[in-house]
């Protein structure tokens, strides 16, 4: 991109919204130029800081004026380098779109603008008794409008459903420029559900200006249980008890004996000595409901041989059992110079036979691997250990955080269930879905965005020209020759 | 034109379609089941539109063969499934073909440990919950006509009064093959729950109508059957303010206390009168706690009791009936409640309105014998109330004289991208043409 087309850019932005909203100087730039996946730096060409959705629209119609690509950013936590800039493109970041404009309990309903820090909305709403239910680990510094993008879930989504089910009505700036109504704040609104394909959709189909969420009522009752296992597979197996047994708990989540030392060493979370696995069951709802089901899961552990179980007392004890989990990723850190955090989901029932699978791959190229996980609904978060100072380390971790991907495909499962495919995993993507999918799944993004201008290079390995005919069939993709992508 | 020329022109594309079906079923051209393609009957018009050639491709293949086929004749295409709603949205501005789901049946695999189904499109919803009873397991739908299939139930949305616990087809649908207008198959999600690879495009073809491609499988989320069930019944008898006042109050009542559940309806009858019922779902010592409180809560008239209602999942209305779609804030059901009542008052037409208090989805049912002009009133004015709670009024089905008078949809916000979306899907405009919003 020739920088004259910037320079012009950057003034005419300059003019239309203030000096303060845009950046241009390359120290400044340079603070944008990865998100929570460092190992990508992209310098954007500009940095821009719309304060309204008018605002925001203004710069993308100047992005397709000058046909620039554009880029949005909330708080750059995403762990798939889906906000990693363009080199020659514009960098929009929603930090100064941060009101939450209506909190409506009667209604379950608040309004926001996409700036706004996810556990900001749960506390606007518990005054009146209610929350905001997806809870990634990143609550605290995340933004609505990136989890919208990423379609980002958290320990509770197990029972309570992914952002994509809670969220009704959206404003967007389409890639044309455009302020656009989608859904609203009752449900089932008449036609496609542009929500529902915007939702996960990284960026790639315009900017999320306005977000209207579903608000859901504290729980009457939260029971919280921490119970240690000798294996990975007794923990396995009484987490399939407990969903055969109809229950269907909060969260389920599991941490190996590698991620447990790591929260130790870290958080002195002070959890069961010689655990080779423990489980943080939490069950809420109706306390007569809780009651009779945590009895029952307590059971379905001791049964499964869990040889310690610790009953959260109170909110203090509660949140130190989480503590060890919430700190799990950061905490690896304390254990290995650096480390990958990989992302693949598996059936839950294949989980003993893939945590062994994942031990025998990471043992063939001795690198370590510690497994914290969403153990409900078989969301794996392997943490691949490496030291970056020893030759070829970081190359072997690599293609084993690769080769656990391809484990989950095989299994039936994905290669993202939360952080989303972004830069990073793009080259994956096609392990899943087939040429033809991935083409049908273009027809989206070209109804969007027929210049390629929004969040381009991301999720697709390989860009489709919206004008181009349809592709014919190139014969059968590998899958199916092997007999797994019959159905998928 | 003259009848000879129409026939053998037909006669000529159903040979064709037979062949591209008979490729892909393993037996050459012979083997294709008598059947399979045929000429259309009287039965098969689809909203009073006649049709052509019928045809029921038995897999995922057939169909993607059937379909380029008719792409190669430049035919118009409507997908049916159990017909338990063909009479829903326009009528399609032209047909030639009708495709027919009902060999595409059956559970491909039931993975229970995972609480996971495949199902093939045309498979009846109720055979697949009974499918799935022998595990205790069950796909959260409710099916209010009866006798609708699982692609079906997908292609219009349905729902029913559990949505309140389990959501809807958008919450419960985490993969699906499709296949294009162009006979192109393809998947999106997967077998797992949680998957954030790639668009969603289950989503895009939740509720489109069969405008975008023909859903052959289906992978849903599954949940426990729940040991207990109760329903609390409350009647308010006061007619008028005073009687919508009091279901406001009994709503907010329930949606403030911690009851959980599975479903909140209303039931406003023509004759007067408004029936709230809950339904409570769990361990039968939960689920007997919470009917307590909930009896407590709601005062001396709540009844608990393990039977549902007779109006129960059902829509407001008959066959030949317009029935509508009513939707707005929580906040906001007394006032649509309250609009029903009065535009059969000041009309003259009695009005019945049910469905889901506790998600703001309610049905109105309108006879079939009532003026046509005053439906018409009548649907502008629930529309003027839907728009003020924030929602819409759709009429999902109604009477020709009806039809002639409203625009079935209403307003829709971002109608723009969905023609665009859909042009990409269907540049040609085959597949139900004008069956959907804004004459998509
Ligand atoms: C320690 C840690 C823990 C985490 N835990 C979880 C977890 O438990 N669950 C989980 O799901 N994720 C988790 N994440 C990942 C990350 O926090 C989520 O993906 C989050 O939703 C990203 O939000 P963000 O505001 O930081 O978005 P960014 O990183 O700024 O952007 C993410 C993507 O969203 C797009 N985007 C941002 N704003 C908009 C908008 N307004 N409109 C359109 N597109 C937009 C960007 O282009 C980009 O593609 C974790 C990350 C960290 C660092």
């Amino acid at each position: 991109m020739p920088t004259a087309v910037i320079e012009r850019l950057a003034g005419e932005l300059r003019g239309a919204l203030g000096d303060e909203q845009v950046i241009d100087d390359r120290a400044r730039l340079r603070t944008y130029e990865c998100d929570g996946l460092a190992q990508y730096r992209v310098v954007p060409a500009l940095v821009v800081l719309p304060r309204t959705a008018q605002e925001c629209a203004r710069v993308v119609r100047a992005c397709v004026a000058a046909r620039v690509p554009f880029v949005a950013r909330g708080s750059g936590t995403g762990l798939s380098g889906g906000a990693l800039p363009h080199p020659d493109g514009v960098l929009i970041v929603t930090s100064r779109l941060r009101t939450i404009r209506e909190v409506l309990p009667a209604d379950e309903r608040a309004v926001v603008e996409p700036g706004v820090i996810n556990l900001a909305v749960t506390r606007a709403a518990t005054p009146y008794g209610y929350y905001y239910a997806p809870d990634p680990s990143s609550q605290q510094i995340c933004s609505i409008g990136g989890n919208v993008a990423e379609n980002s879930g958290g320990a509770h989504c197990l029972k309570y459903g992914f952002t994509t089910n809670h969220v009704l009505g959206l404003q967007i700036v389409t890639p044309d420029g455009d302020l656009v109504r989608l859904g609203g704040a009752a449900p089932d609104s008449p036609g496609y559900d542009l929500v529902g394909a915007f939702v996960g959709s990284e960026g790639t189909l315009g900017i999320a200006t306005e977000v209207t969420v579903r608000l859901v009522r504290l729980p009457e009752s939260v029971r919280t249980l921490l119970a240690a296992f000798a294996t990975t597979d007794a923990a396995g197996a009484a987490t399939s008890a407990i969903i055969a047994a109809g229950v269907v708990p909060a969260a389920v989540e599991m941490m190996d004996a590698l991620a447990i030392e790591a929260a130790e060493a870290a958080v002195r979370c002070g959890y069961p000595a010689g655990a080779g696995a423990v489980l943080i069951v939490e069950l809420d709802g109706p306390a007569a409901e809780v009651e009779a089901q945590f009895a029952e899961v307590e059971r379905l552990c001791r049964a499964n041989a869990a040889f310690e179980i610790r009953i959260a007392a109170d909110d203090a004890e509660r949140a130190l059992f989480w503590k060890g989990r919430k700190s799990a990723f950061a905490a690896v850190g304390r254990i290995s110079p650096d480390y990958i955090v990989q992302d693949g989901v598996i059936p839950r029932t294949a989980l003993p036979e893939v945590l062994r699978r994942i031990g025998e791959l990471a043992a063939e190229r001795g690198i370590r691997v510690a497994n914290v996980f969403h153990a409900g609904d078989g969301n794996l978060h392997p943490l691949v250990l490496f030291d970056d100072a020893i030759d070829g380390q970081a190359e072997r971790a690599e293609e084993l955080s690769g080769a656990i991907l391809d484990l989950c495909v095989g299994y039936g499962g994905s290669i993202t269930g939360e952080h989303g495919v972004g830069m990073d995993k793009a080259k994956y993507l096609p392990r899943m879905y087939t040429d033809d999918d991935l083409d049908t799944m273009q027809l989206l993004r070209c109804a969007f965005d027929p210049r390629s201008l929004a969040n381009p290079g991301k999720i697709f390995p390989t860009p489709r020209l919206c004008g181009e005919v349809p592709g014919r069939h190139k014969g059968a993709h590998p899958l199916q020759e092997a007999g797994l992508a019959e159905v998928f | 034109m003259p009848r000879l020329d129409t026939d053998t022109n037909t006669t000529a594309q159903m040979d064709t379609l037979r062949a591209a079906i008979a490729a892909h079923d393993g037996s050459g051209p012979e083997g294709a089941e008598i059947g399979v393609v045929r000429p259309a009957g009287p039965a098969d018009a689809v909203g009073g539109v006649p049709a052509r050639i019928v045809a029921a491709p038995g897999s995922t293949a057939q169909a993607a063969a059937l379909l380029r086929a008719a792409a190669g004749l430049g035919l118009s295409v409507v997908f049916a499934g159990g017909g338990s709603r063909s009479d829903w949205g326009n009528p399609p501005r032209t047909l030639d073909l009708v495709v027919q789901t009902r060999r595409l049946t059956g559970v491909v695999e039931h993975a229970a440990g995972d609480l996971i189904v495949v199902v093939r499109a045309g498979t009846p919803l109720a055979e697949l919950q009974s499918a799935l009873a022998p595990a205790g397991q069950q796909l959260g739908l409710d099916d209010p006509v009866g006798g609708a299939t699982v692609g079906g139930t997908v292609a219009v949305n349905g729902s029913g009064p559990r949505r309140m616990l389990y959501g809807t087809v958008r919450d419960l649908l985490i993969g699906v093959t499709l296949v294009r207008a162009d006979g192109v198959v393809a998947h999106a999600g997967g077998k797992v729950v949680k998957n954030v690879a790639g668009y969603d495009l289950g989503k895009l073809v939740t509720g489109a109508y069969g405008t975008l491609g023909l859903v052959t499988e289906c992978v849903f989320r599954l949940h426990p059957v729940p040991a207990a069930r109760s329903y609390v019944r409350c009647r308010v008898t006061a007619a008028g303010a005073d009687g919508v006042a009091r279901v406001g109050r009994l709503l907010r009542t329930v949606l403030g206390a911690q009851l959980v559940p599975a479903a909140l309806e209303v039931e406003a009858p023509p004759e007067g009168g408004y029936d709230v019922v809950l339904l409570l779902e769990g361990t039968p010592a939960g689920v007997a706690g919470r009917a307590e409180v909930a009896a407590r809560l709601l005062g001396a008239d709540a009844l608990p009791g393990t039977a549902a209602p007779p109006w129960w999942g059902r829509y407001p209305w008959q066959p030949g009936d317009t029935g509508l779609k009513l939707t707005g804030v929580l906040s906001g059901v007394p006032d649509l409640l309250a609009a029903g009542r009065a535009a059969a008052d000041r009309h003259g037409v009695p009005v019945g309105v049910r469905g889901s208090a506790g998600t703001g989805v309610l049905y109105a049912g309108l006879p079939a014998a009532a003026d046509p002009d005053r439906v018409a009133r009548i649907v502008e004015e629930l529309r003027g109330a839907t728009a003020e709670a924030g929602g819409h009024a759709v009429v999902l089905t109604a009477p020709d004289p009806v039809r002639d008078r409203v625009d079935l949809w209403g307003p829709v916000e971002g109608l723009e991208l969905m023609r665009r979306v859909k042009h990409r899907f269907d540049p040609d405009a085959r597949l139900a043409p004008g069956r959907f919003v804004g004459a998509i």
